[in-house]
């Protein structure tokens, strides 16, 4: 193998597993550190220049970067990273003063933003601070879109939303809500500069060919249409016996959201096997800890009525069947069909786009799944001033991926609308400093622990199934907080190697609890990451090579199992090992978070 | 600094045939300067056992006083240990092995605590041939009193101080051929494809078995002066041979090329194979031994690598035929067998 390039920023951030996982690259260890430092304004000030609602994402987040954290790869259980977050959010200080000044003379640039989920909202925060005028529009009465429709009260509240919307808001954005957009050419005949859609995907699934789906209507509902008809007060009882179908997290707000209006028996089904739910593993575990079971293996065959009455549906037993290439086929086992009573159905099986209000005759070209053509870089459509974002452009998502484009749109539309090249990116600002403190000390808390995982308590059962309105989860205490950021690996903390110092004593190669450093004059092999001190099997995790040293041999480290604990460069006489910060953060359209935070 | 390692390990370290990982060989932290060459030792000792699947249990360790007798506590964490009198390792080692036969004896030392303090208890230990491996961690100098040199420390040597040593050395290697040692190895701590299969070869020796490690102090000797910094000795290291160890249970199936190898099957069946890189040198000639050292000493080398071993070598207990039995586990019932056994004994005698 080569020797490694760590000049190109791309090599250490990998190395920062839940980092790189995250679709908005939000530097966590570094807030983990600031939270175990108890600076939770700061904390809260990386992350909301970041990933824009950590009190929101801190609570519901799809947590890519958790199943990414090395920690995961060295015990059982990752750090929790999303719930620290929480922690940031729910003890900060008043943060309005640090929120960036946002010009009284305007830069002459109308921007319209439709819908006001959280992409647009992204694009709102990046773009007001440099002096643009937005008008953002949503059929809703509030912003947020489905952080505000289709997350249940009871997992994110409302003044959480609120806050963390009205920031964006606050800076002086023209909202206009209960504002159904009906048609793009409208807006497009307003003459804005730029135009961003974020309109997600607002259409739920339906089963509508199925036997009795007519007829059982006004008991059948759609998961996510449902959820926002409870959000919005609509809806305020469900019957006692209720089938939520579907295994993803909208199923599991449904059968959670049931429990509280009135459901008494409230059953999941799903096609699929168990383990192939699409559900995040820790709400599969508050819906079963709220007494609902899941059902696996069943296909849905009719809805049963009775006197033009829904009263229970039918279902087909299946097993799950695999050919060479993985592929699954459900196949009937042939048993009689079942029976499962009901009074009401939710449907969410899925959600889909719906674009029904632009025009086709606009310039703007649709693929043939009758989705815009949307650049997956600049996010710009085929029609120049109109932009995307968020399940809008690339279907369902999440709410951290709808950030991370909105980012992206927005530098695209500052580049546009300012005559410059739309897909030019600047580099993302880098600094990588020692943290040496003296000869063995560091700057960051280096020892490993070995706590496990920290449980976020929970409100009594009894209380949170009788009101909507009751957060469930608690959140962190600080001190368990604090224990919980210690276990933190620190992964952003890098050891850097320096060739010419090395005298290979090989201290760091004796020292190295989890045998990640090897010196080897077989660096050049095909079969190098076998022939390691440990076998390098994890292909997903780089290997760190250095130049060939005095004694032709060359240093390899590989990254999989590195715990940053520092030891190599304690052990190291020369200081050739270095434990060096590494900060990486994707450049946005502005910088904006005041310095002091 | 840290005084703890952490307790997590690489997820898939492997384990040895009686089930254990190198963790179960570890011992705590080391304290010395970070760097060390010691630190190298231990690890080599750490996986040679572990290569042996060693019971730790059935190991001591025996250290006298220095830098290199403050080792023992960073390896074999689960072995016995005794940590002596400065240069008197050997006699604890020597009651202690007569005590009990059973355990693997491994004793650290270093320059000062066997060629200066315990200069006298080293030659008699040699010549006694106890079944011990007797490791001289050799940095030339003091470096637990400030790096002063030491006995071994070659004419002309400099060390940080920057004055050059204006005595003659003790070469501790020619000592322990002159007074008999059955099995003598010289090595280097950096050099640990070397060293660890002479560790393994000297703990299957039956007898002493001698290894001088040459293990740089990277505080007060490791200075382009010294003959003993890591540089001089990379570039002055001549080796007799490649050693490979093959323990006796492990069938041997590689073959090398007739009249480069030689293979010598130690006591208790394990074999030893030797790549011979040196000319008129035999590893079982005493005196030939003794010429390719001198004759590297002449020109400035150092020769490392399996120097001389007598694999029939018989060892303290077998010369002064003591019972198989360990004696500590030998009851009042044994030792004082009663009247009629001593009337039998008496009557053998008139």
């Amino acid at each position: 193998m080569k020797p490694t390039d760590t000049t190109n920023p791309e090599y250490f951030h990998k190395v920062v597993d839940c980092q790189y996982a995250c679709p908005a690259h939000t530097p966590v260890p570094e807030y983990i550190r600031l939270i175990a430092a108890q600076n939770y304004t700061a904390a809260y000030m990386v992350n909301w220049q970041s990933n824009v609602f950590p009190g929101v994402l801190g609570r519901t987040c799809d947590r890519p970067c958790e199943p990414a954290c090395r920690r995961g790869r060295i015990e059982d259980e990752p750090v929790a990273i999303c719930r620290l977050k929480r922690v940031a959010a729910d003890n900060k200080k008043d943060v309005k003063s640090l929120m960036p000044d946002i010009p009284t003379e305007k830069n002459g640039k109308r921007i319209a933003l439709i819908g006001a989920g959280p992409a647009s909202l992204t694009v709102a925060r990046d773009l007001m601070p440099l002096g643009y005028t937005i008008d953002l529009y949503d059929n809703q009465k509030a912003g947020g879109g489905m952080m505000r429709s289709q997350i249940p009260s009871f997992r994110l509240p409302e003044t959480v939303l609120n806050e963390e919307v009205d920031y964006i808001t606050d800076m002086g954005v023209n909202t206009h809500y209960d504002c159904y957009i009906d048609s793009l050419k409208g807006i497009v005949n307003q003459g804005y500069d730029a135009i961003f859609v974020g309109t997600g995907a607002p259409r739920g699934r339906d089963l509508s060919t199925l036997e009795g789906r007519a007829q059982g209507n006004s008991n059948i509902h759609i998961g996510i249409d449902w959820l926002s008809s409870v959000a919005f007060g609509h809806t305020e009882k469900i019957g006692k016996k209720v089938i939520v179908l579907g295994g993803g997290n909208t199923a599991m707000d449904c059968c959670r959201t049931s429990r509280r209006l009135g459901g008494k028996e409230v059953t999941v089904i799903v096609r699929s096997p168990f383990e192939e739910m699409k559900a995040s593993p820790w709400e599969k575990e508050d819906a079963k800890h709220e007494g609902i079971p899941f059902l696996n293996n069943h296909v849905p065959m009719a809805f049963v009525c009775e006197a033009g009455k829904l009263v229970a549906m039918k279902f087909d037993k299946v097993e799950a069947h695999y050919d060479k290439d993985g592929n699954r086929k459900l196949v009937s086992t042939g048993e009689t069909p079942i029976l499962v009573e009901c009074d009401d159905v939710l449907i969410a099986i899925g959600q889909q786009n719906s674009f029904t209000w632009i025009e086709r005759d606009l310039g703007l070209e649709f693929n043939k799944w009758d989705m815009p053509v949307v650049d997956p870089v600049t996010f710009q459509s085929t029609l120049k001033q109109v932009f995307f974002g968020g399940d809008a452009a690339f279907g369902p998502e999440n709410v951290i991926t709808a950030v991370a484009q909105g980012h992206q749109a927005a530098v695209s539309i500052d580049h546009y609308c300012q005559g410059k090249d739309v897909a030019e990116r600047l580099a993302p600002g880098t600094t990588l400093v020692s943290q040496k403190m003296g000869i063995h000390q560091w700057s960051f808390d280096s020892p490993v622990v070995n706590d496990v995982r920290y449980i976020v308590p929970q409100a009594d059962i009894s209380q949170t199934l009788k009101n909507r309105k009751i957060e469930v989860e608690l959140g962190y205490s600080l001190d368990t907080a604090l224990q919980e950021a210690q276990r933190c690996l620190n992964c952003d903390v890098q050891t850097v190697f320096t060739e010419k110092l090395c005298i290979e004593c090989d201290a760091c190669q004796d020292i190295c609890p989890t045998d990640c450093i090897t010196f080897t004059d077989k660096y050049e092999q095909d079969d190098l990451r076998q022939n390691l001190l440990a076998p390098a099997n994890n292909l997903s995790q780089d290997l760190y090579v250095s130049e060939p040293l005095k004694t032709k041999r060359a240093l390899v480290k590989d990254e999989d199992v590195c715990l940053h604990c520092g030891l190599c460069a304690e052990r190291c006489p020369t200081a050739a090992w270095d434990m060096q910060k590494f900060i990486y953060n994707v450049s946005h359209a502005t910088h904006a978070t005041k310095a002091g935070a | 600094m840290s005084y703890l390692r952490p307790d997590f390990r690489h997820p898939n370290l492997p384990v040895n045939d009686i089930g254990f990982t190198k963790k179960d060989y570890e011992g705590s932290i080391s304290t010395l300067c970070a760097g060390c060459g010691h630190d190298s030792i231990s690890a080599g000792i750490i996986q040679a056992c572990y290569d042996l699947s060693i019971e730790p249990h059935r190991v001591a360790k025996l250290s006298g006083i220095g830098c290199s007798s403050k080792t023992p506590t960073y390896f074999l964490g689960n072995s016995h240990g005794f940590n002596s009198v400065h240069g008197r390792m050997p006699s604890v080692a020597t009651g202690a092995n007569l005590a009990n036969r059973d355990l693997i004896y491994i004793g650290v030392s270093g320059d000062g605590d066997t060629a200066s303090i315990g200069f006298g208890q080293f030659g008699h230990v040699v010549r006694r041939n106890l079944n011990m491996l007797y490791m001289v961690e050799n940095n030339g100098c003091y470096g637990l009193t400030k790096g002063q040199d030491s006995a071994t420390s070659d004419t002309g040597s400099q060390s940080k101080k920057g004055a050059a040593n204006p005595y003659e050395p003790i070469d501790l290697v020619s000592m322990a051929l002159q007074l008999g040692a059955t099995f003598v190895a010289r090595s280097f701590s950096g050099d640990k494809d070397q060293l660890i299969p002479l560790i393994k070869a000297a703990i299957a020796h039956s007898g002493f078995a001698f290894i001088d490690v040459i293990s740089p102090c990277v505080t007060f000797n490791n200075n382009p002066k010294s003959t003993k910094n890591y540089d001089y000795v990379r570039e002055h290291i001549e080796a007799t041979s490649t050693v490979d160890f093959v323990p006796m249970k492990q069938e041997i199936t590689t073959s090398y090329q007739q009249g480069s190898s030689t293979e010598v099957t130690m006591h208790d069946g394990s074999v030893l194979r030797f790549n011979k890189l040196k000319q008129d040198w035999d590893p079982q000639d005493r005196f030939s031994a003794m010429a390719a050292v001198n004759d590297a000493t002449q020109r400035g080398e150092i020769l490392t690598g399996l120097l001389y071993v007598d694999p029939q070598s018989q060892d303290l207990h077998e010369i002064i035929n003591t019972v198989r039995k360990p004696l500590n586990s030998l009851t009042e019932k044994d030792l004082c067998p009663g009247n009629v056994a001593l009337e039998k004994i008496n009557e053998s005698l008139r």
